[in-house]
């Protein structure tokens, strides 16, 4: 009997082929998989982690296109939507804006949930965390071009579908919490907000610790100078 | 209208955000501050609130002292100004008298007429500290002597015609003396009053004197945080507390169309920062405010209070004009400045100061304007000062004025010289986006409203572009919405087509036993068929189930 032969008979699995060629196939096949995690967050998230289908690549790289595009939106968007003071704008600031938090909250969320029985580890944490991220370039990237057809009676389009581009992104971050831990419902709700709460301490503990280096430095400049002053 | 002022707030946001994830690195925010440092006489505020030094817009003509206006004695606290066609009238309170002044070929303005008592008064024929003087149409002079507690009315020869004392009205407390303070009179010589103590609003007269009540309250600042704690405060800390009480105005002007302008100063700071109080008002016949406020910098002068040279809070508008092209100029009787306001309520220009140079004030109580000429009265420098358009501020009015008239070319080249002396004076990028837009050069106006952010009009000339685009570009329109529209739908179809083809008699020979019929071969493939779309169908299944 002969065999049937289909091929590549989309467009993904095209790319998909040139990409396997070119790069890591396991990398290529982590990247599709945050596209199954938007629409099977409970089934997808666990996976991630308990079938190692994420890589941390894939993972850098969805953090990354997210960056960029908070980055490019700033440029491409219709000004009636984004308007920027590029005077003080401060690239490096700005690109703290996200990783910062995301540090924070990565930390934060594998140091409250390993107290109770989490069952994730700081890596997946981190994985599943930028995997929940891909709605954000996804659905911002088509919003760039939106911003620049509408009219200030059509804006809450926009205002509506990027409001929605981050409230998926929350989802996306609460289940993959829920399963990478393997939390209940109510018990993963709570060690969010623990969560916050970790992330909270540590900008206080922070902020003390930079302000007291702050001091100590300026103690010893001071007592530099004044024993230079007196040499 | 959509306000979008949460994205404005961006420059801010992104820097606190950051600043505040970082806690270590300072933000430079020292640009604004420096701003200051070296300010020219006449400033504006951009879109991004940033002070922006401009051409003077007003020029001082000269500053008349007593002296300079031929008087013998010299005035003393003057606070009231007045201006009939091209007459000046100053109120000079300290004297008790009142001072016609008019224009003189030689010395610039000239006292012609001193008017210190009128006849067949019944009460006493000299003033006592006249603060205000209205004319009307008919020529009847209406005077505001305070601390004789009355407004007088007289005619042009200064015959008592009547007087408005303290309407009986039960609402006012009984103790209550009557000290009128400002006034003005409408078309059919209606007066309406701000006396001290009321804070119901502007007392309005009607005609034959009879009281009709007050007109247009300043709202009473409230706001949550006093609501809870009132909620929780014992009788003893209510008492003690300031009641919320609607403030006093500190001047009124009745513009050209007969709307009531009203200004006041005092108000906290920090209702004016929370925008539940007015600084300046213009008031219909209802006391409903009707200014129109479009613009995101607001109308109460200076934006930043910060303290500098012994001044700090806000701008205290000690009085407001308004001019035929319904730009309105309050002054600033805190720092001495002038704010000018369009129709819009978006600033034209401010400029001013505290000191004793010309075009610089020590205590700035009154303004008036005589054509698009401004007069200020400065009680503690007791002189007039007098100022005239220049080339720079002639321009921008003209843009106004051919806008208005709908010569819509004529303004666009007008703004464009205002444009050519100034570089950063938004109104004239938005007067010629406006320009623009009425002469359906939509691209090109859709260009000079996007360099200063103004959505709306942005919006309006976009709209008509894009409708041009879409009539002039119809296929490739249809064509683009087709094509979306087919995509997903033809995937599916694709797939199944691959399948037929692979699966068709035509490119495979037939591999069934030799012993069937023609009908048999037939119904042997369509099953073959059937198992391959079968079989896809799981692959394409499992491809889901599996993600891979």
């Amino acid at each position: 009997m002969a065999e049937i032969k289909t091929g590549n008979n989309n467009i993904l699995s095209g790319v998909g082929g040139w990409f396997k060629n070119t790069f890591n196939a396991k990398y290529w096949d982590s990247l599709k998989f945050s596209l199954y995690c938007l629409s099977h967050p409970l089934d997808g998230f666990w996976d991630l982690s308990h079938e190692k289908r994420g890589t941390y690549a894939a993972a850098n790289t969805i953090l990354f296109l997210t960056i960029f595009i908070r980055i490019i939106k700033l440029k491409y968007t219709s000004f009636l939507f984004v308007r920027v003071y590029w005077e003080e704008l401060n690239i490096f600031l700005y690109i703290a804006s996200i990783l910062f938090p995301l540090a924070l909250f990565v930390i934060g969320n594998w140091a409250t949930t390993t107290l109770f029985d989490g069952k994730g580890r700081l890596g997946q944490v981190y994985i599943a965390t930028c995997y929940s991220l891909t709605p954000y370039p996804l659905v911002q990237i088509p919003l760039m071009f939106l911003s620049n057809a509408v009219t200030n009676d059509e804006a809450e389009f926009y205002t509506v579908l990027s409001a929605l581009s981050i409230v998926w992104c929350g989802i996306l971050v609460l289940a993959a919490m829920g399963q990478i831990h393997e939390f209940s419902g109510a018990k993963n709700i709570l060690f969010m907000v623990f969560s916050l709460f970790a992330m909270l301490v540590m900008i206080f503990l922070l902020l003390i610790f930079f302000s007291m280096i702050t001091q100590g430095i300026a103690y010893f400049y001071s007592l530099y100078r004044e024993f230079m002053f007196r040499m | 209208m959509m306000k979008m002022s949460g994205f404005k707030k961006f420059k801010k946001i992104g820097a606190v955000i950051a600043a505040a994830a970082i806690g270590i690195l300072s933000v430079p925010m020292s640009a604004q501050a420096s701003a200051f440092d070296h300010r020219s006489y006449t400033y504006i505020y951009d879109y991004w609130e940033d002070v922006q030094d401009c051409p003077n817009v007003y020029d001082v003509y000269g500053v008349f002292t007593s002296t300079d206006l031929g008087l013998d004695t010299k005035m003393v606290t003057p606070s009231g100004l007045y201006v009939n066609g091209e007459t000046i009238y100053i109120c000079d309170t300290g004297n008790n008298r009142i001072l016609v002044i008019e224009k003189d070929p030689e010395a610039g303005l000239r006292v012609v007429q001193i008017i210190d008592s009128i006849k067949y008064a019944p009460g006493p024929s000299t003033f006592n500290g006249p603060t205000d003087i209205a004319v009307s149409d008919e020529g009847n002079i209406f005077i505001c002597d305070k601390n004789n507690n009355r407004i007088l009315k007289v005619d042009s020869n200064l015959n008592y015609l009547m007087q408005f004392d303290l309407p009986v009205d039960s609402s006012l407390p009984s103790d209550l003396v009557f000290f009128p303070n400002k006034i003005v009179v409408d078309s059919a010589e209606r007066v309406y009053c701000i006396a001290d103590n009321i804070n119901k609003g502007l007392l309005k007269y009607e005609a034959d004197g009879t009281f009709s009540g007050f007109v247009g309250a300043t709202k009473a600042a409230y706001n949550w945080y006093d609501y809870l704690f009132k909620r929780f405060a014992t009788q003893e800390q209510l008492d003690r507390m300031q009641s919320d009480v609607p403030t006093e105005y500190d001047n009124i002007y009745m513009d050209y169309e007969g709307f009531i302008y009203a200004c006041t100063g005092k108000v906290e700071p920090e209702d004016l920062d929370a925008g539940t109080v007015d600084a300046v008002r213009r008031l219909n016949l209802l006391g409903n405010d009707i200014l129109v406020r479009n613009s995101d910098i607001p109308v109460y002068g200076d934006l930043y209070w910060g303290s500098a040279g012994g001044y700090s809070g806000p701008s205290y508008f000690s009085d407001v004009t308004a001019f035929d092209n319904d730009i309105f100029v309050c002054l600033d009787r805190n720092r001495g400045r002038l704010f000018g306001y369009d129709d819009q309520g978006r600033m034209v220009f401010a400029f001013g100061g505290n000191g004793n140079m010309d075009g610089y004030f020590r205590r700035p109580v009154a303004i008036e304007h005589i054509g698009y000429d401004l007069l200020v009265l400065d009680t503690t420098d007791c002189s007039l000062t007098y100022f005239v358009l220049t080339e720079f501020g002639q321009d921008i009015y003209n843009a106004v004025d051919q806008f208005d008239a709908g010569m819509y070319e004529e303004s666009g080249a007008s703004w464009r010289r205002v444009l050519a002396q100034d570089g950063n004076y938004d109104l004239a990028y938005i007067g010629i986006g406006r320009s623009l837009l009425r002469q359906e050069q939509y691209k090109e106006a859709m260009e000079y409203f996007e360099l200063k952010y103004d959505d709306d009009n942005y919006s309006k000339a976009f709209k008509e572009y894009r409708k041009e685009w879409v009539q002039s570009h119809l296929f490739i329109t249809v064509f683009i919405l087709v094509l979306l529209l087919m995509i997903p739908l033809s995937i599916d179809k694709y797939r199944d087509m691959q399948i037929e083809i692979a699966t068709s008699d035509v490119f495979r020979f037939p591999d069934p036993e030799d012993n069937m019929t023609r009908a048999e071969i037939k119904e042997y493939h369509k099953k073959q068929r059937q198992e391959a779309r079968e079989r896809e169908k799981a692959k394409r299944e499992a491809r889901r189930n599996n993600r891979f």
